[in-house]
């Protein structure tokens, strides 16, 4: 996160996006071409990536609250299930994890479930090449951390994600100062990269990572970690509301929103919320892809009725 | 970012300050015990061949150079305004230092210890608690030095606007590699004049020190970068971070790392907990990568040998950590990679109290 003073130096979070005309209007108008460029447009062309942005403002424009579960990719062997059922079950996008050893600003349910993917076994290659299998048709965004990416190589993590048919990326230890090599690649493949702004961000920070983002912005409702918290944190309105006041494109709030009256209110000063903790907590414990998608079928409710 | 870029501040104005450095010089002396002598090994050198002089950072106030650093960013910590003030530990000598300015300061204090850390260092954990510290256990991932600088970063997410992050070593986010060399660079500067009146005006031939993150050889080397002294740092062998890593990216820092192919990072293994980490200081791979510094390692039983020769030779028990450079000194004399008659100065940087236990369970 950008923001949030941990990850500090090298990696803050946000985004990459933004110069204008990468992930345009709904038929995401690319610069550069080469050859990459020209399969990545095949497989657009086939429907294969779905666009992060243009599909979510699109929803938002039809006054929809958005709804954004997320799933640790490679936890048990019915992770794609569930990420199937999140789908049918109202969702807007799929945030993914791709674990990570590290993951710092994640609290104690996604560290768990990090750390038991690894133990499965889980490999950015192996949970793209699943994904490559299926077409949920809603938008996929990748959340993990920067070294990965660093290990991988920008150019060819990029080219992997497109391919695997997600648009987006959250990764949160890489700051705006940071962003710069990562957010070439992003662009050139067509990866939307989206900015996380915290609480304290100052506003012209937030002005530039509003700018800088692509396919939303992030809100982080409160300064700390990933978790579930009783009550949505007394810091998401005031950031809700300075991130809709700066820019139009669609603003989600995350952390710390487990519930489905924590996911309206959120919502209410912002175009949407992530769910991650709560889901994951279930997933933990043994729930099956059905009582996951029933989850989030109430939390999807309680969006529309907002 | 915002907090980095606020302690960056804070510590560029400090830095330029003379009252701040009049301030913390009176500390070091007063309090910590500065400056430290360089003692001559004669027993142990006319046993290898080699001139051995130590920089005595184990008497210090605490018993290692961490002390140097803590008191200057207790200051920095008093001077923003924070109440609080957290801290990672791997061996407990960063924690005790942290835990001692925080009583001396009047800071609340959290120390986050990985859980087989805080078993094998009992001694440290209660010296941190008597001090007034919380100590907190972490018991994810590998449960050693790794995490818990992961778990403070995660409670300093949540608690910056009163907390200050006293990070033990020159890592992590900028400016914390650079300004814990700076508070470090006293051991040194010292050192570099100790050794002038000592050699008739000359460097010593080899300048050694060993590396974890690498806060004690920062500090030193910085006195002797600008010399023709060869510049040794010794990593465990099971942590060496630029012997067997490659570059990569955590905790806010780009250097080389112990990690898999996919950039998973991967378990140091040593019998020391200080060195216990996977990654070093982004200027110790610079130095490696420029060539100016070389760093090699020591294994665990070479550093259990070079602690019982410092001990029955000279009356000084290491610490494990720089063990391991009295372990390369042996093995470098001993194979003529130093020549015979070289000058070589060590810094001892902590006194082997805190390990007693553990060696004694080690050595049978």
């Amino acid at each position: 996160m950008s923001e949030v003073p941990v990850a500090v130096g090298l990696a803050g979070v946000a985004g990459v996006a933004a110069v204008a005309g990468v992930a345009g209007v709904a038929g995401v108008v690319r610069p550069g071409a080469g050859a990459a460029g020209g399969e990545v447009a095949a497989r657009e062309a086939a429907g294969e990536v779905v666009p992060l942005e243009a599909s979510l403002r699109a929803a938002r424009d039809g006054g929809r609250k958005l709804l954004v579960p997320y799933v640790t990719g490679g936890l048990g062997s019915h992770w794609v299930e569930v990420l199937q059922a999140m789908v049918s079950s109202g969702a807007d996008a799929v945030e993914i994890g791709i674990p990570f050893s590290d993951p710092v600003m994640d609290g104690p349910t996604i560290q768990e479930a990090s750390l038991r993917a690894l133990q499965l076994g889980a490999t950015p290659p192996g949970i793209l090449s699943e994904l490559r299998r299926v077409r949920v048709g809603v938008p996929l965004i990748a959340m993990t951390y920067y070294n990965l990416v660093f290990r991988g190589g920008h150019r060819r993590f990029a080219h992997n994600l497109i391919e695997a048919g997600v648009a987006g990326i959250i990764l949160p230890d890489v700051p705006l100062e940071e962003l710069g090599d990562w957010s070439r690649a992003a662009d050139e493949a067509g990866v939307e990269t989206v900015l996380l702004a915290a609480p304290i961000t100052p506003d012209d920070r937030l002005a530039e990572l509003c700018r800088r983002s692509r396919g939303f912005v992030y809100g982080v409702n409160l300064m700390g970690v990933t978790g579930e918290r009783s009550a949505v944190a007394s810091s998401a309105r005031q950031l809700g509301e300075r991130l809709k006041a700066a820019t139009d494109k669609p603003v989600l709030m995350g952390f710390g929103v487990s519930t489905p009256e924590q996911a309206a209110e959120a919502a209410s000063y912002a175009d949407g919320v992530i769910v991650a903790s709560a889901l994951m907590r279930l997933l933990l414990d043994g729930a099956s892809p059905e009582r996951i998608g029933d989850r989030v079928a109430e939390l999807r409710a309680a969006l529309d009725d907002t | 970012m915002p907090a980095c870029n606020q302690l960056e501040a804070a510590f560029r104005a400090a830095w330029a300050d003379p009252a701040f450095h009049s301030r913390l010089d009176a500390l070091l002396r007063d309090y910590a015990g500065r400056p430290t002598p360089v003692t001559e090994c004669l027993r142990l050198s006319e046993r290898l061949g080699v001139r051995v002089l130590l920089k005595r950072e184990d008497l210090t106030h605490t018993g290692s150079h961490k002390i140097n650093n803590v008191l200057g960013q207790g200051l920095l910590t008093v001077g923003m305004g924070k109440g609080r003030i957290i801290a990672e530990t791997g061996a407990g000598q960063h924690g005790v230092a942290t835990a001692t300015a925080a009583a001396l300061f009047g800071l609340d204090c959290v120390v986050y210890m990985g859980e087989v850390d805080t078993e094998r260092q009992e001694l440290n954990v209660f010296r941190m608690r008597l001090l007034g510290a919380e100590v907190r256990p972490v018991r994810s991932g590998s449960r050693t030095l790794k995490d818990a600088v992961n778990e403070a970063l995660r409670d300093w997410v949540a608690s910056v606007e009163d907390t200050h992050y006293c990070l033990g070593s020159v890592m992590g986010p900028h400016p914390y590699p650079w300004m814990v060399r700076e508070f470090q660079r006293v051991v040194g500067e010292e050192a570099r004049a100790q050794c002038r009146l000592l050699l008739d005006g000359a460097d010593p031939d080899y300048v050694v020190a060993c590396v974890g993150g690498g806060s004690n050889a920062a500090g030193t080397f910085a006195g002797f970068v600008d010399t023709r002294a060869a510049l040794v740092g010794v990593e465990a062998a099971g942590g060496a971070a630029i012997g067997r890593g490659v570059p990569g990216v955590v905790h806010g820092m780009k250097s080389y790392l112990l990690q898999d192919e996919y950039g998973q990072v991967s378990e140091a293994r040593s019998i020391s907990a200080g060195l216990d980490y996977p990654g070093v200081g982004p200027e110790h791979s610079y130095l490696a990568a420029a060539g100016r510094a070389s760093y090699v390692p020591a294994s665990d039983g070479e550093v259990l040998v070079a602690l019982q020769v410092l001990a029955e030779t000279e009356g000084i028990i290491p610490a494990l950590e720089p063990a391991h450079a009295i372990a390369w000194v042996l093995r470098a004399s001993a194979s003529g990679e130093i020549p015979n008659g070289s000058t070589v100065l060590v810094t001892m940087s902590g006194r082997g109290d805190k390990d007693a236990e553990q060696v004694m369970g080690l050595l049978g």
